[in-house]
């Protein structure tokens, strides 16, 4: 595999696009979060964790063509990793997310490993019984993990030069950003090397790929394992902004949603996975509004928001089959024709 | 020992109803090549329309028999206006859509019915038989239960070998374009085989209301056994989804008898990669040659 990643190396100049993208979308982030409330800050941390999950799972889903839905559960594993390492350890930040990161790493290449040798539903099944199995060991081991009540950690204090009425959330938001770039850094090159060719060989063809001497097990566990990276990264980030890793955060809705969050963004490209970021954050919110907008009896306020996601899912999904970034591109194209023939 | 016996027949009565379950999600992958996350949604409704019928008339087999006709009735109006939409495109947007339903159908039974369970009359008692002067864990609903999963399984496997049907459904999922020219309405395949699924689907809820109680949400542990009892079996064969179901069934009964009722998501787990990992698609596949 290195001798043919060497042969197809990543075009020059993608590390300064990358950075230089990272940058741009650094300042954007920065001026974003001077800009919001203190509610809104919390809404950008939150979108940030989530767009670090959703770049790893559009990754294995869109680029190397296996489905998860056990991705919760990874998110899990760097949450409770970096709750035991900063609540009981006293770890410093930046060391405890890399350590989650890891941690779900490993238990993304024990995952990844079985999942080669699954396709399909099947990897589905299976993938959906860890996100179920896996928050029970937190039921079980109750001392180490606090049971349903979860772990809870102090909140991140504000560097002093910040001033001293700096507000909580903006840090958390600017904790939270930092660990997304640097997701979206790494994705972004990884997409556009030799490795990100291989997975898109393995998905489209694992015969014609094992044929041009891709190791094709090898090719979709790593995809496990960077993908498994990231959610850790976003558990882990998910317990700083929160301060709190428990079960009820972990179900298996999380997986699902996640799921739904790739392929309605647009799968397989990190455009897609912001806008499925956006998507996570934004329609809870925007339902609740629409649904108290509205004088309803309780019965039925109570389970608007829930009926208009459904619903948006299913009409949005027959409108554009390849979610809000194909959709966009199409118009794209179209315009680009239009004026092409001006 | 009698801890043991038990915990058999209790894990043989659940698990018949994951069997049905998982036979409902088998039909429609089949046929399809989706796997139906909306099941569980629609077993859930056509169960509240039942319950609704029953505590309206008084009559138990009144409702039994309108819940199933409404899940035929349902199967078919979801294949026809949903997924006939999404049948044959990227697999993931059938999923999504079905995921879809499945919260749009259980918000919709929260609007009407309200989010609080309520219970669910059995159609047969379910004071456990007396066996040389102890009660066992298995009541005439339980013998219900599993009679009817059998007849249902037994059924199914009638029609598709021995019906002229079944051998048009059977071509047309194995090969659709070959069928159509052959003069086999396809889609019309498609939409009985959904119709199908359904029934047996709200069959499943119909029997297993009244452990787990009536409420938009308390069907969803069915569907993930179900599901989980389908692929352990194998998604292409009806008996391994009701051979799955049985194994599931008294894995988690055990599991739960001995190890307590925490443990048992994660035994479904362990039970699962277990089997995966010897046979890749599960305890009934084929193989299957593979070409670039």
């Amino acid at each position: 595999m290195k001798a043919v990643a060497a042969r197809i190396r990543a075009p020059s100049g993608t590390l300064a696009q990358s950075l230089g993208l990272v940058c741009v979308a650094a300042v954007i982030l920065f001026l974003a979060s001077e800009a919001l409330g203190s509610y809104d800050d919390l809404q950008l941390a939150n979108g940030a964790y989530y767009f670090a999950v959703l770049a790893g799972l559009t990754v294995l889903t869109g680029l190397s063509g296996q489905i998860s839905l056990g991705h919760g559960a990874l998110m899990a594993v760097g949450a409770y990793t970096v709750a035991l390492l900063i609540g009981n350890e006293h770890w410093a930040l930046v060391p405890a997310l890399a350590a989650a990161t890891a941690t779900s790493a490993i238990v993304g290449t024990a995952v990844g490993a079985a999942a080669t040798r699954l396709r399909g539903p099947y990897l589905a099944g299976a993938t959906l019984a860890f996100a179920i199995g896996l928050p029970a060991l937190a039921d079980k081991y109750t001392g180490t993990f606090g049971g349903e009540n979860g772990l809870i950690i102090n909140p991140p204090t504000p560097p002093s030069s910040l001033g001293a009425n700096f507000p909580l959330e903006r840090w958390e938001a600017w904790i939270a950003c930092a660990g997304a770039l640097v997701v979206l850094f790494l994705m972004r090159n990884l997409l556009r090397s030799g490795i990100g060719r291989a997975f898109r060989a393995v998905r489209d063809d694992e015969i014609a790929a094992s044929l041009c001497g891709l190791r094709v097990g090898r090719v979709q566990t790593l995809a496990f394992v960077v993908s498994a990276a990231c959610a850790g990264l976003a558990g882990g980030l998910l317990t700083e902004v929160l301060q709190l890793a428990a079960p009820g955060a972990f179900q298996l809705q999380l997986s699902l949603s996640l799921l739904t969050a790739i392929v309605l963004g647009g799968l397989g490209s990190l455009g897609g996975a912001i806008w499925g970021a956006a998507v996570l954050v934004l329609l809870p919110s925007w339902t609740n509004d629409i649904a108290n907008s509205f004088s309803l009896s309780t019965r039925v306020s109570a389970n608007m928001p829930l009926a208009i996601y459904g619903l948006v899912l299913i009409v949005a999904m027959l409108l554009w089959p390849s979610g809000i970034q194909g959709a966009l591109r199409a118009i794209a194209s179209r315009v680009g024709h239009r004026q092409g023939r001006d | 020992m009698t801890k043991f016996i038990d915990l058999t027949l209790n894990g043989i009565s659940t698990g018949a109803v994951y069997a049905a379950v998982a036979l409902a999600l088998v039909l429609i992958w089949r046929a399809t090549r989706i796997v139906n996350f909306a099941q569980g949604g629609m077993l859930m409704l056509t169960t509240f329309i039942a319950s609704d019928v029953i505590s309206s008339s008084g009559s138990y087999w009144l409702g039994f028999a309108v819940a199933l006709v409404c899940g035929l009735i349902l199967g078919a109006i979801v294949e026809r206006v949903l997924m006939r939409r999404v049948e044959g495109g990227p697999p993931l947007n059938a999923v999504i859509v079905a995921l879809g339903l499945l919260i749009l159908l259980q918000a919709s039974a929260g609007m009407i019915w309200g989010n609080t369970p309520r219970s669910f009359p059995p159609a047969f008692s379910i004071r456990g038989y007396d066996v040389g002067g102890t009660r066992v864990l298995f009541s005439p609903n339980d013998t219900f239960t599993v009679l009817v999963v059998i007849a249902v399984a037994v059924g199914l496997a009638a029609l598709f070998r021995g019906t002229a049907v079944g051998l048009k459904m059977r071509a047309a999922a194995f090969q659709p374009e070959v069928a159509r020219m052959l003069g086999v309405r396809v889609g019309r395949m498609f939409t009985l085989g959904w119709a199908l699924a359904a029934f047996v689907g709200s069959l499943a809820g119909l029997l297993v209301a009244p452990s787990v109680f009536v409420g938009p949400n308390q069907f969803d542990p069915i569907l993930i056994f179900g599901f989980t009892a389908a692929v352990l079996g194998g998604l292409d064969s009806p008996v391994g989804a009701a051979v799955g179901g049985i194994v599931l069934g008294l894995v988690l009964s055990y599991v739960s008898g001995y190890e307590g009722s925490s443990l048992v998501t994660l035994a479904a787990l362990v039970v699962l990669i277990t089997v995966l990992m010897i046979r890749p698609g599960g305890l009934f596949s084929s193989t299957r040659e593979r070409r670039v």
